[in-house]
């Protein structure tokens, strides 16, 4: 019988929400920082400067462009369906700050524990948290009442079915090596040897299915701007498109911190308990590092190659590392 | 060639062919080019940006650059080296050279010859920047000078007139090094 996460440890009603506060007010800090740093990295990785006349550096970039989504009309297409139109933007901003509470941002400190909550089921509430964005995705491109936002919606579907079932057996191995579902402990498990090295496989594979889960290039699917226009945005403008845009980026850091939690150690470094959450942070951004290299890189799959990667090379990939890694610790 | 008796052998070209897509190989293939193509763009984002940040940077430009024209003075007795023979209005291919030449009154000379240009005005928003103006001037007087910021609110402002065409250029256009 496998230990559950600690479920005796409580904290007052105030520190939670305080700690909900924090960590919310530091994402959404982050993710304006980031559009603007992956737009100057990728233009270094084009040979040019990005954005760089707003502002010093032109890190006042992205508030221009949200003062710009905000003052814009919030209009809605003709055969669009009301309700669900301004459902779609809304449900993935939602799932994404739900999946946010579960990062371990650093262990219990003088009584707090540096993260949202740590619950029994940890990383399965990321799962199931995770897939309500795809709602939000459905509902939007296909209430839009245009063809390309429903095909950007359909392929989003098929898209999330094949990489979810990759996505999740690359973390089983992690998880029987940590011996628990909760990410605090899978963290603590990792005090000798950061899972990457022995779980290389279900690391690679969880980044893959990463990109897919984000909908990044090379999977940017459902979005195409080339081809679909955005897929399942076409429709939308102003803040409300904004906010599918942001949550691209939340999604990424949620993604960024469950493999650096799973994989890299989490909190794990060098110096002081304080700068545990830096490490962290640390971590985070050399994997977001890795979305901006590969998005700089990698043209778009073709649809069908898309579908043979995710069933054909990643699922039997997971599967056989989680057979082997449960065989092994069995063994051993 | 036993099928195709009539091909001579140096006819016969070898097809060259990828290797087939897909199976262990073509894995291997596919994630050896991936990583070779993040190395790729990792090299240019240590590279560096090549871009020149225009407004404050200039292209350089090669020393027979064809900008905005020039009029040219004599350096040791000021006179201008235009006489007003009106040439380079004919041999403008554009039509936008305008030349109303006048007599040198002695004691208050103009120019070095008989006659000087009283009125001399380049329609820039019609010049071509072909430089048949420099070729035909038979005493050098006009020179396609290096500036190439001429963007201008109206059409009118883009007349250039004789004082304007004789006036050092405000800003100077940076020329490209030997070599470079």
């Amino acid at each position: 019988m496998l230990p559950l996460a600690d479920t005796q440890f409580v904290e007052a009603t105030w520190i939670m929400v305080v700690k909900s506060i924090v960590i919310f007010a530091v994402i959404f800090g982050i993710v304006p920082v980031m559009t603007v740093v992956e737009r100057k990295l990728i233009g270094r990785f084009q040979h040019r400067y990005g954005p760089n006349r707003v502002g010093p550096f032109g890190l006042l970039q992205p508030l221009a462009d949200l003062f710009k989504l905000i003052s814009k009309e919030g209009f809605r297409p003709a055969g669009a369906i009301p309700l669900l139109y301004v459902l779609g933007p809304l449900l993935p901003v939602l799932s994404g700050v739900m999946a946010l509470a579960i990062i371990p941002w650093g262990d219990v400190q003088g009584g707090v524990g540096l993260y949202g909550i740590d619950v029994p089921i940890g990383i399965l509430y990321f799962f199931a948290v995770g897939s309500i964005a795809f709602y939000g995705l459905l509902l939007g491109g296909w209430s839009s009442g245009s063809k390309y936002s429903l095909l950007g919606a359909m392929r989003g579907a098929a898209q999330l079915i094949s990489y979810e079932v990759s996505m999740g057996l690359a973390l089983l191995g992690a998880i029987i090596m940590g011996g628990s579902l909760s990410l605090v402990d899978v963290v603590h498990a990792q005090g000798a040897i950061w899972f990457v090295v022995p779980q290389i496989v279900g690391f690679v594979v969880f980044m893959l299915a990463g990109f897919a889960e984000t909908n990044r290039t090379p999977f940017d699917m459902p979005e195409a701007d080339a081809e679909l226009v955005q897929g399942f945005m076409t429709e939308y403008g102003g803040m409300r498109f904004g906010s599918f845009l942001m949550v691209e980026y939340l999604e990424i850091i949620v993604v960024c911190g469950v493999a650096a939690a799973m994989f890299l150690g989490g909190w794990m470094g060098p110096g002081p308990g304080f700068l545990d959450p830096i490490w962290m942070l640390l971590k985070m951004f050399a994997l977001v590092f890795v979305f901006i290299w590969v998005r700089a890189t990698l043209p778009r799959l073709r649809y069908d190659q898309l579908m043979t990667l995710g069933w054909k090379v990643l699922l039997p990939l997971a599967t056989l590392n989680v057979l082997v890694t449960a065989v092994l610790v069995v063994v051993t | 060639m036993p099928d195709f008796p009539y091909l001579d052998d140096q006819d016969v070209v070898e097809v060259q062919r990828g290797p087939e897509p897909g199976g262990v190989g073509g894995a291997y293939r596919a994630f050896g080019e991936t990583l070779r193509g993040l190395k790729t763009t990792m090299a240019r984002l240590i590279e560096g940006p090549m871009t020149i940040q225009y407004p404050e940077e200039k292209t350089p430009v090669y020393p027979r650059f064809r900008g905005r024209h020039k009029l040219h003075k004599f350096e040791d007795s000021g006179l201008e080296k235009c006489v007003g023979c009106s040439l380079c209005a004919a041999a403008c291919p554009a039509d936008c050279i305008r030349v109303v030449a006048a007599e040198n009154i002695p004691g208050e000379r103009v120019s070095a010859g008989e006659r000087y240009a009283a009125v001399y005005e380049i329609n820039l928003s019609r010049c071509i920047f072909c430089g048949y103006c420099e070729i035909a001037c038979p005493f050098d007087a006009i020179t396609m000078g290096h500036d190439y910021e001429m963007a201008d609110y109206g059409r009118e402002d883009l007349i250039f007139t004789k004082e304007m065409l004789l006036a050092e250029s405000l800003e100077r256009t940076p020329l490209k090094a030997e070599g470079e």
